[in-house]
């Protein structure tokens, strides 16, 4: 149990990239974290110095408000669940739980307790005397994560555990972890590039991009209110939709402009709008957009409809539910809430609030 | 691959089975020779079925001495030689496996250079360095002693490259998950490294046992003494150019008892020897 706390954080690769720039967070105690970004951004850099793997060119990393810079990964009081798996091949599902803590002189009964345990929560009992090569994938991620159950540590490092599964147990594996990590209270830090996982998983998402964090808080904080034009498209699927006030078909959109001279974009979620289909009436605080439809995208409870602003404009999809019928070329009117809209500084990529 | 056709499978079985009576046939042909006595051998042509001296020519070789290699035994060859092929086979594989390892878990200054410097060596048998290598097995009183058999042929260049190769293949997390377990560097080499090359480790000792089993040139070279002779030596020393002075059933005998240990590792060894070859398990 232990927070870990990260301040001005850097790494410097040898030939001179740096891959991190600066990262200040703090994840409480027992909090789940999930690091999220495209890739390239420095999160599996980051997490390998919280982890120990990776030297830290700058900055200090305190786990339980201990300065671990210098410290081995072993003596760090964590454990790392890898995304494949790097479970010991020659050994058995028990000899790979049981190793770290043989190294670590724990006696003899505590261990079986301990590995007890670990199989009862995560269900692999019966697997314990065959090897990981005998194990599916789903099987050997929770081999990985009872060898960090284990451990008993002060944190779980996650270097995205799910890459490797299918879709659908990826799904199940997401749950369970979650589960797992509310009921053993472990602080936890999870990298993946997946921002639905990381929507789902986190206490505190963290996006990061280019180094830097872009914006921190609750997974609804920063879907709600992205803090930059990088945020708005990263998280969410399909993006959110962008219109830049000083292009092509954005007039309709003009009076929505917030204070202020600087160039700006305004974004709005495909879910916010609607189709003005079969006679649907025009709320008096709706805009009205008109839209060449391009392409329908059927997800099965709902489609997605894109479609060209103006006929040359940015694409706007539209979240539409059930089946849609429309063909590409077709013209439609969507309405839009006028209290659904983001503005972005066009140059900075920064939130503008309205005064 | 599977052949329907009956005919072209009886063909391929024959086919097959030629070959192996070809290269099984002198094999067979010596053992018949080792149990004739040598005036039997001497008169050609040679029978085709095993004669009586089995017991007889088989004593006298293992326990009685043979005169022209100076009286002994070919117990003590077997013993010399064994001792060697072991020595040779096992030091090759620990000073390969250690020297891999540090060549690709550790970074140190010249790191390349010495991996090259190995590389070099491939260059460089026996044969080529054999005078200067001599000359310090004279300087560290090391002739006739089976640290001089075995020591100037213990580094190898082509085991450290084929450990290295595999050690590339281990993926770096496992590295890093046992670094996280709280393995140090000697540790993960023990309870991972070598657990993981097993397989590796069995089909080069089958190999290495056999290039030291059959080593010619450097035994010739740094053994005076007759008990300290490996049984290939004492076979060309056993052979003389008249016919009259060699003991030819002997010679048999021994040619047969020469043949055996490795052909014994192999067949043990078969199973682990193949697995080592084909399969890469991770």
């Amino acid at each position: 149990m232990a927070a870990i706390e990260l301040s001005e954080v850097r790494k410097v690769y040898a030939g001179g990239v740096e891959a991190v720039k600066g990262v200040s967070l703090t994840i409480p105690d027992g909090a789940f974290c999930v690091l999220v970004g495209p890739s390239g951004c420095g999160k599996s850099t980051l997490l390998r110095m919280v982890a120990g793997l990776e030297s830290i060119s700058g900055g200090t990393v305190r786990i339980g408000g201990r300065v671990v810079n210098d410290l081995e990964p072993a003596s760090r009081d964590i454990a790392m669940v890898f995304q494949n798996y790097a479970l010991y091949p020659h050994m058995t599902v028990r000899q790979n739980l049981e190793y770290g803590l043989k190294n670590r002189r724990t006696p003899k009964e505590e261990i079986a307790r301990r590995v007890e345990e670990a199989a009862r929560i995560l269900e692999i009992g019966q697997y314990l005397d065959r090897r990981p090569g005998q194990l599916s994938g789903g099987q050997r991620q929770r081999v990985a994560m009872g060898r960090a159950i284990v451990r008993e540590p002060a944190a779980f490092l996650f270097d995205e555990p799910l890459s490797n599964l299918d879709a659908k147990l990826r799904v199940t594996m997401r749950a369970e972890i979650r589960r797992l990590q509310r009921r053993l209270k472990t602080t936890s830090l999870y990298v993946t590039h997946d921002q639905l996982e990381a929507m789902t998983l986190a206490d505190q998402l963290v996006v990061l991009n280019a180094g830097r964090i872009e914006q921190a808080g609750s997974p609804m904080a920063i879907y709600e209110k992205p803090a930059s034009l990088f945020v708005a498209t990263f998280i969410g699927s399909p993006a959110m939709n962008l219109v830049p006030l000083d292009g092509p078909g954005a007039s309709p959109l003009a009076t929505l402009a917030g204070p202020g001279k600087a160039k700006q974009t305004l974004g709005i979620r495909p879910e916010h709008m609607r189709l003005l289909e079969g006679g649907a009436g025009v709320r008096a605080d709706e805009i009205v957009l008109d839209l060449s439809v391009s392409g329908v995208e059927v997800v099965g409870a709902e489609s997605y409809v894109t479609g060209r602003l103006a006929n040359s404009g940015p694409e706007i999809a539209v979240r539409v539910p059930g089946y849609s019928h429309l063909e590409p070329g077709a013209s439609v009117k969507a309405a839009a809430p006028l209290g659904a809209f983001h503005r972005f500084d066009a140059e900075s990529g920064r939130r503008l609030e309205l005064a | 691959m599977i052949e329907r056709d009956r005919g072209g499978r009886i063909f391929a079985h024959l086919l097959l089975i030629l070959g192996v009576l070809i290269v099984a046939f002198p094999i067979y042909y010596t053992f018949i020779a080792s149990t004739q006595t040598i005036q039997t051998i001497l008169r050609p042509p040679l029978p085709l079925t095993p004669g009586g001296e089995f017991a007889e020519n088989y004593g006298q070789a293992l326990f009685g001495g043979v005169g022209r290699i100076g009286g002994v035994d070919v117990g003590t060859l077997l013993f010399n030689t064994s001792v060697m092929a072991l020595g040779i086979a096992l030091g090759k594989i620990a000073i390969s496996l250690l020297s891999a390892f540090a060549i690709v878990f550790f970074r140190f200054p010249f790191r390349m250079f010495f991996f090259w410097m190995i590389f070099v060596t491939l260059m460089l048998p026996v044969e080529v360095r054999i005078l200067p290598t001599y000359k310090v097995m004279v300087d560290l009183g090391l002739i006739d002693t089976y640290a001089g058999l075995i020591l100037p042929l213990v580094a190898s260049a082509t085991a450290t490259l084929l450990f290295r190769q595999f050690f590339m293949t281990i993926p770096p997390e496992l590295v890093e998950a046992a670094r996280i377990d709280g393995a140090g560097p000697m540790k993960f080499f023990r309870d991972i490294l070598i657990p993981l090359s097993r397989t590796n480790i069995a089909a080069l000792f089958v190999i290495l046992f056999i290039y030291g089993w059959t080593q010619y040139l450097w035994p010739l070279l740094v053994t005076n003494d007759n008990r300290m002779n490996t049984i290939v030596i004492a076979l060309k020393k056993m052979v003389s150019f008249a016919d009259a002075d060699t003991p030819w059933n002997l010679v048999m005998v021994t040619a047969i008892l020469a043949i055996v240990p490795p052909v014994l590792v192999v067949v043990l060894m078969q199973r682990w020897f193949v697995r080592g070859l084909v399969e890469s398990e991770k």
